[in-house]
């Protein structure tokens, strides 16, 4: 097997336990948006066109409740403002990659995607991979996960029921992402105040609280480290 | 809900700004020098980030107004951390995080 090829399907393979808690998260966006009175392929193309599924149930959520298209445009592009983060993050790994490529690479980016390539791009030896081919893996296999799923929940999502709270299986994933990820002082502050700024500033409107609380942590673990260096 | 004429404006306009937010430092940063103290920052990013999306959907339900979602959820989310934390392992994590919390609906 190629090396490339094998580089692919480690992505791949890292991120497939990961579709279980996409799964839930598909099943509803597509249910959602076919509840809310879209037909189904409505709910599909949000998914294809978007594929960010927060911004998208909360967008659905405006729009059936006639929120103006100002509103729901600004609210859903808040929630995703921190895939900026993630872009400039893994920005310097898709180095002299062509452009077309890297809109492709851009277009598939989610938490998980993300979270799972860059957790690989700091182990040993990860100069060895290649880096953008790996994230594709993982990438795409979000990407199918997701549609598929949203055309599950479209047509079949009024029979899950709600008692299940499938939705709980979205923080869990992110649980089992994060916990391997922070292991030094510097890193577990930041989660720790990132955490306590996001509960507390979850009043604030179009969900801003979470680009406070993103920003807040980010400069906690970075001043932390700071202080550590200096003694 | 909107009328079609209004959801497919609003999808593409989100999409497209979308797929800008996830393209801006992917395309640019060959062209720019990244100050050193960015660079260390960006390393804080998963641990900020998915902690603040976790947060306030494990304590909190929203339907319509912000309230306590109850034990059942923190509870089940803490037994997910110690999971995460001993086997590192995601679909135990996922799945014993499920369980518990199916076990304490059907006992609270």
């Amino acid at each position: 097997m190629s090396k490339n090829l094998s580089t692919f399907l480690a992505g791949v393979r890292r991120t497939s336990p990961l579709t279980l808690g996409v799964t839930p998260f598909g099943l509803i966006c597509g249910a959602v948006c076919v509840n809310a009175g879209m037909p189904e392929w409505g709910a599909i193309g949000m998914s294809t066109i978007i594929f960010a599924g927060a911004s998208q149930l909360v967008a659905t959520q405006l729009m059936a409740e006639n929120a103006s298209v100002a509103v729901v445009i600004m609210t859903g592009l808040i929630i995703n403002m921190r895939m900026f983060m993630y872009s400039a993050s893994l920005a310097p790994h898709f180095n002299g990659l062509h452009p077309v490529k890297k809109g492709l690479l851009a277009y598939m980016l989610t938490d998980q995607a993300y979270a799972i390539s860059i957790a690989r791009y700091g182990e040993p030896e990860s100069d060895v991979i290649n880096k953008p081919l790996f994230y594709f893996g993982s990438a795409i296999t979000m990407w199918t996960c997701f549609n598929i799923t949203t055309v599950l929940g479209a047509y079949l999502g009024a029979f899950i029921p709600p008692q299940w709270n499938l939705g709980f299986a979205i923080p869990l994933t992110f649980i089992a992402v994060v916990i391997p990820a922070v292991k030094d002082r510097p890193s577990v502050f930041a989660a720790v105040v990132a955490g306590l700024v996001a509960f507390f500033a979850n009043p604030l409107p179009y969900n801003l609280g979470l680009m406070v609380a993103a920003v807040t942590g980010i400069a906690a673990g970075y001043a932390l480290e700071r202080r550590q260096a200096n003694d | 809900m909107i009328d079609m004429n209004t959801y497919w404006p609003i999808i593409l306009t989100l999409g497209i700004g979308t797929f800008l937010i996830r393209f801006s430092f992917i395309l640019i940063m060959d062209k720019l020098t990244i100050p050193d103290a960015v660079h260390k920052m960006l390393r804080f990013i998963p641990a900020s980030v998915l902690t603040a999306l976790i947060v306030p959907s494990v304590l909190l339900h929203k339907n319509g107004i912000t309230s306590f979602a109850g034990w059942e959820q923190p509870i089940a989310a803490l037994v997910a951390v110690v999971v995460a934390w001993k086997t590192k392992n995601i679909l135990a994590t996922i799945g014993v995080g499920m369980l518990t919390l199916w076990g304490m609906q059907a006992v609270m």
